[in-house]
């Protein structure tokens, strides 16, 4: 191999820092909506910029599209250039479009935030972004394929690791879905009344539900799944050494994931005006997707065989392992609940919430959060500043997300109870405020859990700015388990 | 055409589709199956990518 060429690591270093912030400011909207639910009078603390209302799309485009994807792109640019084996230092090109890709991205982060803040929204969960910004996310995209693309036609390497079929997955799912979702007619350019940043949906009614929930089933597929089961397949072999358990099994799941997941997003309507058919295939292609998921899972685990000492001595490992873990319960806990018996009691519920933080808290930000902590030793060429945070913060962490999801559980199906309860003649034994003042302190239950993850992220933060700027420096970089001082 | 027959059309194609695509999953698995049984491919080889991914490290196929 050509020796002189070293990896170029600065396009992933910036994407490491934006993983950073925007994890912080999404994680601290959310712990402020969550004690909001509890004490309401906190609503009224900013005015109208600082009612539920406007935190929530922030906090949710905050956690999906400013944490999840910084966190990917950070992996992709970091060992997207490894398992091709180029580098961006001989590839001039390809660096300049991997910058430009960054600040493109920047531009919409800072658009979005000052757009949902002041309130314009197109009024589509996990799409509230207004058309004029829609553009610059498109673009933004291309940007990330010609890198995604680019790279790979230059590789050395005749195979593409199965990291990168998951990223192209992740480009392809949501380059297609997000166009459909977001086709939309702005009022003024045709009417010329109103506001220059309203659209309506090309969709009407029932339709638009469909591809509403299309898309924002596959917002969690394609960024929260397939994003994140890339970092998976690459870090958790390379920090504990061990090459992954099945390749086939890998091959097998990327496969009938993909056959499976796109259309599993008809759950989101049971029980609406959608036709029945389309429920019930939405229903039962989400139980078939235990098996590609769980294929991923038990690979994930399997490849740690023989060697689960390293759970003790490595934290990094702890966070991935439990990562895989918590991937396999919130997989196998989705599923339940799109069983139409089942999602009767649990639609519209705290349950539902609980289930999407079990993913977000556990897998998503816990193998992002090990993912930087691998990275960064690398890119910065120091060893972890301490691994005695790196443990506590785990612990915190996990507490926080226990707290979390156990909350939401119960309070969920309390109120899936409470609704449905009627006495022997059919009148409904509660009213909507009995169900709402029941619920109140497994709130607040959930408000530390968030707080506690929180404090955990800003500990991580902390250990990654010293590993930046005080850890030992290190002469080579390791093979596979990352350095750490005690 | 009428409302019933269209929704008809649609249930059948994604019946015919899935059925379709299940075979060609389970097919592929197969394949897979029987190119290692045969000595053709060594699909497990291919997990070195991330371990062995330093410039330095020998290309385990090269193009």
């Amino acid at each position: 191999m050509q020796k002189s060429i070293e990896y170029d690591y600065s396009i992933a270093k910036l994407f490491v820092f934006t993983t950073l912030l925007f994890g912080a400011i999404a994680l601290l909207v959310g712990v402020v909506i969550a004690f909001q639910m509890a004490f309401p009078s906190l609503n009224y603390l900013a005015s109208e910029y600082g009612t539920f209302g406007r935190l929530r799309p922030l906090h949710t485009n905050g956690v999906i599209y400013g944490f999840t994807l910084s966190g990917i792109w950070a992996g992709w640019y970091y060992f997207g250039q490894r398992v091709l084996k180029i580098s961006y230092a001989e590839h001039p090109f390809l660096k300049f479009v991997g910058y430009a890709h960054f600040a493109t991205y920047i531009v919409v982060m800072i658009l979005a935030v000052i757009t949902l803040l002041g309130g314009l929204t197109q009024s589509k969960e996990y799409a509230e972004l207004i058309w004029p910004i829609d553009f610059l996310v498109v673009i933004t995209w291309v940007l990330w394929g010609i890198s995604l693309f680019g790279s790979m036609g230059v590789r050395r390497e005749k195979t593409i690791y199965a990291s990168l079929w998951y990223f192209i997955a992740t480009f392809i799912g949501i380059a297609t879905l997000y166009i459909f979702n977001n086709l939309s007619v702005p009022t003024y350019l045709i009417s010329g009344v109103g506001s220059v940043w309203h659209s309506i949906s090309l969709y009407s009614g029932t339709n638009d539900a469909m591809i509403q929930w299309w898309w924002g089933h596959n917002a969690v597929a394609f960024v929260f799944t397939t994003g994140i089961i890339g970092l998976i397949y690459y870090f958790l072999p390379k920090e504990s050494g061990q090459p992954i358990f099945s390749y086939k099994l890998t091959l097998f799941s990327f496969w009938a994931l993909m056959f499976v997941y796109i259309w599993a997003g008809g759950h989101h309507l049971i029980y609406s005006t959608t036709p029945d058919w389309v429920q019930t295939l939405g229903s039962v292609f989400s139980v078939i997707l235990i098996l590609p998921s769980w294929g991923t899972g038990i690979n994930m685990l399997l490849t740690m065989r023989g060697q689960w000492h390293q759970l003790r001595e490595s934290p990094i490992i702890k966070f991935m392992v439990l990562a895989s873990t918590f991937y396999l319960f919130t997989t196998l806990e989705g599923p339940i609940q799109s069983i139409k018996s089942v999602n009767a009691l649990a639609h519209f519920t705290d349950w539902i919430i609980g289930h999407v933080h079990d993913a977000a808290l556990g897998w998503v930000g816990f193998m992002i959060i090990a993912g930087t902590y691998h990275m960064v030793p690398r890119i910065f060429k120091r060893e972890i500043y301490s691994k005695k945070i790196i443990d506590a913060q785990f612990w915190v962490m996990t507490i926080g997300i226990i707290l979390y999801f156990s909350s939401m559980w119960i309070s969920g199906i309390t109120q899936g109870m409470m609704w449905r309860d009627t006495d022997e003649y059919g009148v409904l034994s509660y009213q909507f405020i009995d169900t709402v003042l029941a619920l109140i302190p497994y709130y607040i239950i959930r408000g530390i859990g968030g707080l506690m993850y929180l404090i955990g992220f800003v500990m991580f933060i902390y250990n990654i700015l010293m590993t930046m700027t005080a850890g030992r420096l290190l002469e080579e970089e390791p093979k596979y388990a990352t350095p750490m001082a005690s | 055409m009428e409302i019933e027959t269209l929704t008809l059309i649609q249930k059948n194609a994604y019946l015919i589709i899935t059925i379709i695509l299940c075979l060609c999953l389970y097919g592929y698995i197969l394949s897979m199956y029987r190119s290692e049984a045969r000595g053709e491919r060594d699909y497990e080889k291919y997990s070195r990518l991330a371990l062995d991914d330093s410039m330095n490290d020998e290309v385990i196929e090269k193009r």
